[in-house]
């Protein structure tokens, strides 16, 4: 999940923010959707060395647990 | 030649079956496989390896490696010795000039070896470059495998099937079979699927074999080759008992027909009931592969040696030939005569699978293989391949000087030794330079025996030289099984069968089948220019933004304004990512305050309402977006009669003042309730009409009955570009912005902030790099799209869109042209088939430039 830059941000910072993502061996928070359902999206907490979800959130909503595996 | 019946052989004797191999008629029972019926005949040598062309024979007979490889009813590379045998089959060899047993090409051997090691023909034949090609055509013919009948045509239908299971068993043996019954008898659903087409006895579960599992993929996915159909298998669990591989030996003469695996000689005895020769040598480090000796006997086999490699590992083996046929075998100096060689090393796991599952492969030195560890959840190990074969010890890398470690693509040891004295000391990389361990026996037969001959050579052991990654497919795949049938479904509108009745030309656009004509495009576009013409346009995307924050909404996704567009106003829109670059455009109509209705292009509405859902999302206004797509038809009716026709369906008032160019109402139109939306893509008077999609068929019947002529894409794309109405994704890429497709009226740089702005700020700052222009060709000729512009003989732009109009009478297009040269009237030249044409700038629309026609 990357957030997007207040205000007019340099070329550099837009350029950080459109183009670069870090790529992080651990959790990460990232925006998913129910592509061929409901189209709802929600922010899921993932380690991306296992696969594992350990939070779901639909924003502006109450928090909602990980489905257990 | 065959033995009396075996206890366990898989031959029904009663039960003739006759094929042919290169002409000549080879008898055969049911339950032969067309390597085993070969053999029986009396055939030893079954191909000429990939590069020197040697004589090859049977080696494993279980469809490991590449010695068996024929052509059977024109399928290259089929592996006989799991074939099963066919009434007609039409078998022929492959590689060879002349036959199997005098291969002319086997000239390379004696002549060329010594000269042709790894990596020649790229580091030789490269000078003169020009010449390559010539090389390579020969070489092609030289070396290779099989070869594909170009001109037999598709024969074979490919299909894939999704499966479900609690348990999938990979592998048949005792263990696999053992773990599929104790599932079985828990009540799960189980699959077993095994490599060969062995006879199984009635279990209680299904069986697919011969079948390949290619691979364990995310999501406990394995896909299944099982002949015509791929099996797409998603299980609960995965028992992997792929069990182990007999590892050849590496020492000169290692190739000869006449050396094979323990296992091999086996199968040929007690599947087949085949004497494998007359005269044996078996080296083995096994209890399993040592008692071989008793099948061997059983079979009339005399056995003049066997060794133990676990006591006693010999420093120097050497096999001789006469005429590639194993004649005798030499073992630190002691000459034995024999045709048959049995030898192997300790079997390897076949632990493939189970590595692209993610588990741990390390090597365990006392006995001399890598075994896996540390499985992933959902996946089980049993049998052979988690490493349970008895007592082992480690063989040397080498016994002598000389052999081959890869048969498949006829690899050396000195070619290995030569690839680590260039550098190439990873395993990776010598790998990729040797191509040990990629060929058809995917490393079954080559891995642990290269590995080891590298940590020799380094001086170092194989834990260090560590294995490579394992990747699907774990056996070699027909391209058609991966091309086969999929499951995409076409999108058809709601007048679909109407545009079929008509005749029309229906392509491909996105998802969506539509009308490229109705047989005459020119005709068409006319029509449009001079009476009336509809084309259905229910494939745009349609959504409905509404709510409060609707209008905030709108606002900071364009880059233009909807604050101030009217209830019952229409506002042509582009997409911007934060990249700047150009999504999508559309119109949006506003209904009332808090109701706006976005319409979008045909290939971009799934995409486009994905990103609306995720903004709203993520900026949490007070939005609902209701996607319409499919809910709703719409037809496009347009021309200088379209008002006319209209008024004869409608109350709505249509005339020129109280129904503006983009004016949007709602009506009904033949009684069917519409958006009208007046709106002018094509460039004449027009009027979009949305509608509920049952009425699709309807409404198009009653505009056909009253004179509209139905158009289809291809004049409607002439009549755009007519109008330089772009087209996104085809006039537009990835790196286009709203700038340089010249829409700079569009960005109002003004706006506190929208989607796009910063980037678009500092386009503009660092100016145009180039220009999308229309222009005209001097002459007539039509340049193809994608077409090279040309300046002072240098590349310096684009074609994206040329058509023939004849309303303007001249070929017409768009172009990306650098920012200099996009002024009006300016000259340049565009390549049209290899020769230069001249091309005009025209900044204006080449029809119509004032818009008087589209807002009459």
């Amino acid at each position: 999940m990357t957030r997007r830059p207040r205000g007019a941000p340099s070329l550099r910072e837009l350029t950080d923010y459109v183009y670069f993502r870090n790529n992080v061996a651990g959790v990460q928070r990232e925006w998913w959707q129910h592509r061929f359902g409901c189209e709802l999206w929600f922010l899921a907490d993932r380690d991306t060395r296992t696969n594992e979800v350990l939070r779901v959130e639909v924003p502006g909503a109450a928090e909602v647990k990980a489905p257990t595996a | 030649m065959r033995l009396p019946p075996q206890p366990d052989e898989l031959l029904d004797r009663s039960h003739e079956v006759v094929f042919f191999f290169r002409g000549e008629p080879v008898r055969a029972f049911a339950g032969d496989t067309i390597g085993s019926a070969l053999f029986a005949s009396g055939r030893r040598v079954f191909s000429r390896s990939f590069k020197y062309h040697r004589p090859r024979g049977l080696v494993c007979c279980s469809g490991g490696c590449p010695n068996c490889m024929l052509t059977v009813d024109g399928t290259p590379n089929v592996r006989s010795c799991v074939e099963p045998v066919r009434d007609g089959a039409v078998v022929e060899p492959q590689n060879v000039l002349g036959s199997l047993d005098r291969d002319l090409l086997s000239v390379v051997d004696k002549v060329g070896r010594p000269f042709t090691p790894v990596g020649f023909y790229y580091r030789t034949m490269i000078r003169p470059r020009r010449l390559w090609p010539l090389y390579e055509k020969v070489l092609r013919n030289v070396a290779g495998l099989g070869r594909i009948d170009k001109h037999r045509g598709r024969t074979t239908r490919y299909d894939a099937e999704h499966r479900r299971v609690d348990v999938l068993v990979i592998g048949g043996g005792r263990s696999g079979l053992k773990a599929a019954r104790a599932a079985a008898g828990r009540g799960e659903s189980v699959l077993l699927v095994d490599e060969n087409a062995r006879r199984f006895g009635a279990e209680p579960f299904e069986i697919v074999a011969p079948g390949r599992a290619l691979g364990i993929y995310e999501g406990g996915l394995v896909p299944i080759d099982a002949g015509r159909l791929l099996l797409r298998v998603r299980a609960g669990r995965i028992v992997v008992a792929t069990g182990a591989v007999e590892q050849p030996l590496v020492f000169p003469g290692n190739d000869l027909v006449g050396v094979m695996l323990p296992d091999g000689a086996r199968r040929l005895i007690r599947d087949f009931a085949v004497k494998p020769g007359e005269r044996a040598v078996v080296l083995a480090a096994d209890d399993r592969a040592l008692a071989v000796v008793e099948d061997l006997a059983r079979a009339g086999v005399e056995t003049v040696a066997s060794i133990d490699l676990r006591e006693h590992d010999p420093s120097e083996i050497s096999a001789e030939g006469r005429r590639g046929r194993l004649h005798a075998v030499s073992i630190e100096g002691v000459p034995h005569e024999c045709d048959l060689l049995l030898a192997a090393g300790a079997p390897q796991p076949a632990y493939s699978l189970l590595a692209q599952a993610g588990a741990r492969i390390s090597y365990d030195a006392d006995r001399g293989i890598f075994v896996p560890s540390e499985l992933p959840e959902g996946v089980e190990a049993v049998g052979r391949v988690a490493g349970d074969l008895g007592r082992l010890r480690p063989t040397r890398a080498c016994h002598g000087d000389g052999g081959f470690v890869c048969l498949c693509e006829d690899v050396a040891v000195k070619d290995l030794e030569r690839a680590l004295a260039e550098g190439f000391d990873s395993i990776e990389l010598a790998k990729r330079y040797t191509t040990v361990t990629m060929g058809p026996c995917q490393g079954r037969m080559c891995h642990l025996p290269s590995i080891r001959i590298y940590a020799h050579a380094q001086g170092t052991d194989e834990a260090a030289i560590g294995t490579t990654t394992a990747r699907p497919p774990w056996a070699p795949v027909k391209l058609g099984l991966l091309a086969g049938r999929t499951h995409e479904p076409a999108k058809l509108t709601a007048i679909h069968h109407r545009h079929e009745e008509l005749g029309a030309d229906i392509i491909w656009t996105g998802a969506w089948r539509r009308p490229h004509s109705y047989g005459d495009a020119p005709a068409e576009a006319k029509n449009v220019h001079d009476a009336v013409g509809v084309i259905d346009v229910s494939t745009l995307g349609k959504l409905l933004v509404a709510g409060p924050d609707a209008v905030e909404f709108l606002e900071r996704l364009y880059p233009n304004r909807y604050a101030d567009l009217k209830p019952g106003r229409v506002r042509y829109g582009v997409l911007s990512t934060d990249a700047g670059r150009i999504m999508d455009d559309g119109t949006v109509a506003r209904l009332d305050d808090e109701r706006f209705y976005v319409t979008t292009t045909s290939t971009g509405a799934d995409s486009v309402l994905g990103w609306f859902e995720w903004w709203n999302a993520v900026w949490q206004l007070d939005v609902e977006i209701v996607n319409l797509t499919g809910a709703l038809a719409a037809l496009n009716v347009a021309g200088p009669q379209a008002r006319e026709l209209l008024a004869g369906l409608t109350a709505t008032d249509l005339a020129a003042g109280g129904f503006k160019y983009l004016d949007a109402k709602e009506g009904r139109v033949a009684g069917v309730p519409c958006l009208m939306l007046r709106i002018g893509f094509v460039g004449e008077l027009g009027y979009e009409l949305h509608f509920a999609s049952p009425y699709g068929e309807y409404l198009w019947d009653v505009l056909l009955e009253r004179a509209a002529k139905p158009f289809g894409l291809e004049a409607q794309r002439i009549l755009r570009l007519e109008k330089q109405h772009i087209i996104v994704g085809q006039d537009t890429d990835s790196e286009s912005n709203v700038l340089d497709a010249n829409m700079t009226w569009i960005a109002k740089l003004d706006k506190d902030d929208f989607v796009g702005k910063w980037a678009i700020e500092h386009a503009q700052e660092r100016g145009p790099r180039e220009l999308l222009v229309g222009f005209v060709m001097a002459n007539g000729t039509v340049p193809a799209e994608g077409g090279q512009v040309v300046r002072d003989g240098r590349p310096s732009g684009r074609v994206t869109s040329a058509r023939w109009s004849e309303r303007v009478g001249k070929a017409i297009g768009l172009a990306w042209l650098p920012p200099d040269l996009a002024e009006e009237d300016a000259t340049f030249e565009i390549r049209v088939n290899g020769r230069l044409e001249q091309a005009r700038v025209r900044l204006r629309p080449f029809f119509d430039p004032a818009g008087e026609r589209l807002k009459s």
